[in-house]
């Protein structure tokens, strides 16, 4: 026996994206844009699709990524939108979140023929979700206020890796030691120029201008 | 548990370049903005390695620090901090110059010697 050195020079996600290419010509070819929504646990995605998903004026459909269980994909049944729900784990314990080969085992449950929008609710994590692209064209993150104000300095892989952060449970405001100037101040320091959108999904407050963002993804992403 | 995603990720890709050689040692390249704490990833590296070729395999990081360059007025900076503006004039077009790699820059496999009689 004899050690070899052989030279690799790849990126460690290269299996990863390559897949996450072949998701997106799939998307494209069926002219579906995709969303990538990211947050911690219990920031409040869930509440905010029930809520903007209503009224849409684009054709949605949702991917709903849970460690386990069905419980957000049930909360999403009464909007009348095709749900799809993917686990990650069987059991107890499973991966922290999407990756794009997961993402394509559920491609055929999908209807893309009759959606022109889908939204990824990845799992709740604010680290491994940034890792890892699965074939979307613009990726959103929600961050609550309960969360404190300087969580892109401590997560800035994720606060980095999106086109719009949202900013939800305004109507806590009043009950959390929370500085919004501080939290703009950290996030510009991290994401310069991201865009940025105030609302509460539990009373509606700032709902509609997040649809309205929604609505122009697909004209917004170059065919 | 990022940690365990990554080395999950470079496990993936030393298995497809081994081709089925044991491997004793893999070179890797990781960036200060990907968030890696390296004794963490060594720490994965020796759960996700178990029954592969890659078992008992070493981890070489070579860590590489985060600069970034600011379009408007050509400086070049490190960065500790995640702070993305220029320190010079504070404008936002700035661009990674290096830090964001997570790289497989080679492996050591072992090999039977080549038949010469």
């Amino acid at each position: 026996m004899h050690r070899v050195k052989v030279r690799v020079v790849e990126d460690a996600l290269d299996a990863n994206n390559t897949i996450a290419r072949a998701n997106r010509d799939d998307f494209d070819r069926h002219g579906v844009t995709v969303v990538n929504l990211m947050s911690a646990p219990g920031a409040g995605k869930t509440t905010l699709l029930e809520r903007a998903l209503q009224g849409l004026s684009v054709r949605a459909g949702v991917l709903e990524g849970d460690v386990q269980g069905s419980l957000d994909a049930d909360r999403l049944a009464s909007l009348h939108l095709p749900v799809v729900q993917l686990n990650t784990g069987n059991g107890f314990g499973g991966e922290c979140h999407l990756d794009a080969n997961m993402v394509r085992s559920a491609l055929p449950a999908l209807p893309l023929e009759d959606i022109d929008l889908l939204i990824v609710e990845n799992v709740g994590n604010l680290v491994c979700p940034a890792e890892f692209r699965i074939g979307e064209d613009v990726r959103i993150m929600v961050s609550s206020v309960a969360e404190g104000e300087d969580k892109p300095l401590k997560y800035p892989l994720m606060f980095r890796a999106c086109e719009l952060v949202i900013i939800n449970k305004l109507d806590l405001l009043p009950h959390v030691d929370f500085d919004m100037e501080r939290f703009l101040h950290h996030l510009d320091a991290v994401h310069p120029g991201v865009e940025t959108i105030q609302l509460s999904a539990r009373t509606g407050e700032g709902v509609d201008e997040f649809r309205a963002w929604l609505e122009r993804v697909p004209a917004r992403v170059p065919a | 548990m990022h940690e365990m995603a990554i080395s999950s990720a470079v496990l993936e890709s030393v298995l497809r370049h081994a081709a089925g050689r044991r491997v004793s040692e893999v070179k890797l390249r990781v960036g200060h903005l990907r968030q890696v704490v390296p004794d963490s990833l060594e720490f994965y590296w020796g759960i996700v390695t178990r029954d592969s070729v890659c078992e008992g395999s070493e981890l070489d990081m070579e860590l590489i620090a985060a600069r970034l360059a600011c379009t408007a007025c050509a400086r070049e900076w490190e960065i500790e901090l995640p702070v993305f503006r220029c320190p010079s004039c504070g404008g936002a077009d700035v661009q990674v110059v290096s830090g964001d790699e997570l790289e497989v820059e080679s492996i050591e496999v072992e090999e039977e010697p080549a038949c010469t009689a």
